[in-house]
């Protein structure tokens, strides 16, 4: 039976077995919202801004293992999304978008919304697609999906000209997908498992770092095995917190910019690091020249060869898919009759419990008077019981629930690390709480950040999304202020939030619960009024203290073993 | 160091903006990309011409190969192969010149293909040093117009780059 391009793209994602998409209509897409009105199995749910549409689309891979769909018109819809696309490019999520074009008749024309969709997206997406023809729609979908959830996932583009959504065509959904150009790796290398084994096993001071790719690939459980096995330190990038149990002694915290001490310091100063789904970002390394200074044999196992030996010279690449990778380096160790050298392993232990201890691990100074940020995540945390799904915006507010926030579980903690995309809160929140009904779902952000999808509130009240929003209101763009007190002389230049609205107010406005905290006496009970509340969104305005700063902190441009702990030292 | 690069891509509309979008993108040098379909008309062959540190060089060639139109990527300068560059000038050819001009030519194995009034035409195809070479020897002065369409490059032998 002969359909129509938009009902074809409509059964493409039944196929799919999508349920939810996140869209917003216009011209371009009319025939498929059209197809969409026809059937109630894929549901689809109205954002109020298409770069909240990708962002929830994003939040609902992230917080599962299945690829983000949305739905976006030309001109207008497409630019709007392209920072949600990026967002998600950057920390590799897996989404297959659906844009509509102008009729293909007046492509190139400057008409009514059109903008090319396909160039402007080209940089930000894994691939893209312009459809020229009704009977590519099936085979390219199919491939969207294959190409965004294979590999190193991505975002997928599917831009689709009016005219085509409406031309006929029998429709037949292929079974399976080959692109003769792609094909994405399984197993490692079984040589370089061996070179792996034998150094790790052969070090004095070895250290695990491990990143989003664990994650992405579900191999946590893998990871888990690995880190007890050989009873290492590990630490969890950004990116990859909640992948190894934040409370477990072998966990040393997060590296980097705003990383613990013994964290940065077992990574400068181990003999041998093992890389496994990370890729030496500018925020975890530092400088790269200093990072350099120490001699360590390097491990680095990714997905993506262009991950490897891109930043740090590697010892022993190792390409594969980590959960396979992880899987063979188990066996391989297992089977191994050499052990690490006890006494070594004492020796470096004794060292990184003295880094702990000098670092006093994460601290700050509470008070009884001004609510300090990192003491409401700490009260989240108890509250929620470490088990709920916590995205954030970008900024201090980031980092204290990144750091406070002891994850244990994987897709947990749910943020936009690579472009570090302010307005990514809300709406990501949005998405997993659909994938997740039932569970808890929270939102730390700032009065910066959550003004920038601040629309959002009215997509959770149609969908009675019970989101529990925390904003750690400062009156400041912290981050910007906290750098513009230490490297710009206390010239607070455009950092201070003026003329803030009334956010009790603001949420009631949207049909949601409001409450205001002042005093740090206040801060238990309301987190424990909000979350007892499972059926309702409330927005908790804390008034925290402007000064506060995020420690510790590795300045910009320095190294690891530079980091600052905190005002006092 | 100048590294000349082939790739066999699919022969699809947006194939080379993709090539030439992750070069400028990541900050790389292009001296030269030179792009046609092959025998088999759904894909094309790609000679690019850049230049960098190992590092670079190493990166080129997997950012490449991650985009989803290239099958196949070889960098010809890693061991032996031939490049040859299609070159037409335009030079002042007064009668006075003409003897000259006509000795070099000869002397590079060009082939004068346009004679006018005042002007030659020259099609000459080497390498892209003796091309440069050949340019100097007719010096500037008398050069009208130079079209060149950068390097194409090819395995020597048994090295071949296929699907």
């Amino acid at each position: 039976m002969e359909l129509t391009g938009a009902e074809i793209a409509v059964r493409c994602l039944q196929k799919e077995g999508v349920e939810y998409i996140f869209g917003y209509p216009g011209g371009a897409v009319l025939h498929i919202y059209d197809a969409l009105f026809q059937q109630d199995v894929v549901k689809h749910i109205l954002v109020r801004h298409e770069q909240a549409a990708i962002h929830a689309a994003d939040g609902y891979a992230r917080s599962s293992e299945k690829v983000g769909v949305a739905l976006v018109t030309s001109g207008p819809g497409i630019t709007n999304a392209v920072t949600g696309i990026a967002t998600a490019y950057m920390d590799s999520i897996p989404l297959v978008v659906i844009s509509g074009q102008v009729p293909s008749f007046a492509i190139g024309e400057d008409a009514f919304q059109e903008v090319d969709a396909v160039g402007i997206t080209r940089p930000c997406v894994k691939h893209n697609y312009l459809i020229k023809d009704v009977r590519d729609i099936a085979p390219t979908i199919k491939k969207a999906f294959y190409l965004a959830k294979s590999g190193r996932p991505g975002p997928v583009l599917v831009d689709i000209p009016k005219d085509i959504s409406n031309q006929k065509a029998d429709f037949a959904y292929p079974d399976s997908v080959s692109i003769r150009s792609y094909n994405p790796v399984g197993k490692g290398d079984s040589t370089q498992i061996k070179r792996a084994v034998q150094l790790l096993l052969e070090a004095k001071r070895p250290m695990i770092y491990s990143g989003g790719g664990v994650v992405l690939s579900d191999a946590s459980s893998q990871l888990t095995d690995l880190v007890r096995l050989l009873g290492f330190p590990c630490t969890t990038t950004l990116m990859g917190l909640g992948a190894y149990p934040a409370t477990d002694k072998q966990f040393v915290g997060m590296p980097g910019m705003h990383g613990t001490y013994e964290a940065c310091m077992a990574m400068q100063y181990c003999d041998v690091l093992l890389a496994v789904g990370a890729r030496f970002d500018d925020r975890v390394v530092g400088n790269v020249e200093h990072f350099a200074q120490v001699q360590r044999k390097i491990i680095h196992i990714d997905i993506d060869p262009s991950s490897i030996a891109k930043r740090v010279k590697v010892d022993v690449p190792v390409v594969g898919d980590l959960k396979l990778v992880l899987e063979q380096l188990l066996e391989e160790l297992r089977n191994s009759k050499q052990k690490t050298d006890a006494s070594d392993m004492a020796a470096w232990w004794k060292q990184v419990d003295e880094w702990r201890e000098k670092g006093g691990g994460l601290r700050y100074k509470n008070s009884t008077e001004i609510i300090k940020p990192q003491f409401v995540i700490e009260k989240l945390y108890e509250v929620t019981g470490g088990d709920a799904f916590i995205t954030s915006d970008v900024g201090q507010h980031q980092m204290w629930a990144a750091q406070y926030y002891k994850f244990s579980k994987p897709r947990r903690w749910i943020n936009s690390g690579g472009l570090g995309t302010m307005g990514f809160g809300l709406p990501a929140a949005m998405g997993a709480q659909l994938i997740n009904p039932g569970e808890t779902v929270a939102c730390v952000t700032g009065e910066g950040s959550i003004q920038m999808n601040i629309q959002e509130l009215s997509t959770c009240k149609q969908f009675h999304l019970p989101i529990k929003v925390l904003s750690l209101n400062n009156r400041y763009l912290g981050m910007v202020r906290q750098w513009q007190e230490f490297f710009h002389g206390n010239r607070y230049s455009e950092s201070y939030m003026d003329a803030l609205p009334d956010f009790v107010k603001l949420a009631q406005s949207y049909g949601h619960i409001g409450i205001r905290i002042d005093k740090p006496a206040d801060v238990e009970p309301a987190l424990k009024e909000a979350f007892a509340r499972k059926n309702d969104l409330v927005f908790m305005d804390f008034q925290t203290d402007p000064t506060e700063n995020v420690f510790p902190m590795v300045p910009g441009g320095k190294g690891l073993s530079e980091v600052i702990l905190s005002e006092d030292l | 160091m100048r590294h000349i690069i082939s790739l066999l891509m699919e022969n699809e509309a947006g194939a080379l903006s993709r090539v030439a979008g992750l070069f400028s993108a990541r900050g790389y040098n292009i001296e030269s990309l030179a792009v046609a379909p092959t025998e088999d008309p759904t894909l094309s062959r790609m000679t690019i011409v850049t230049s960098g540190s190992d590092a670079v060089i190493e990166q080129i060639n997997k950012q490449l190969n991650k985009l989803i139109d290239v099958t196949a990527v070889m960098d010809l300068s890693e061991g032996e192969h031939l490049e040859r560059e299609l070159m037409l000038v335009k030079v002042r050819a007064d009668t006075a010149q003409r003897e000259e001009l006509k000795r070099i030519t000869d002397s590079f194995q060009g082939r004068v293909i346009d004679v006018s009034d005042r002007t030659f035409t020259i099609e000459l195809s080497d390498t892209c040093a003796r091309l440069d070479d050949f340019l100097r020897a007719i010096g500037r002065n008398l050069i009208l117009e130079t079209v060149r369409t950068g390097a194409s490059g090819i395995g020597r032998g048994e090295r071949i780059l296929k699907l």
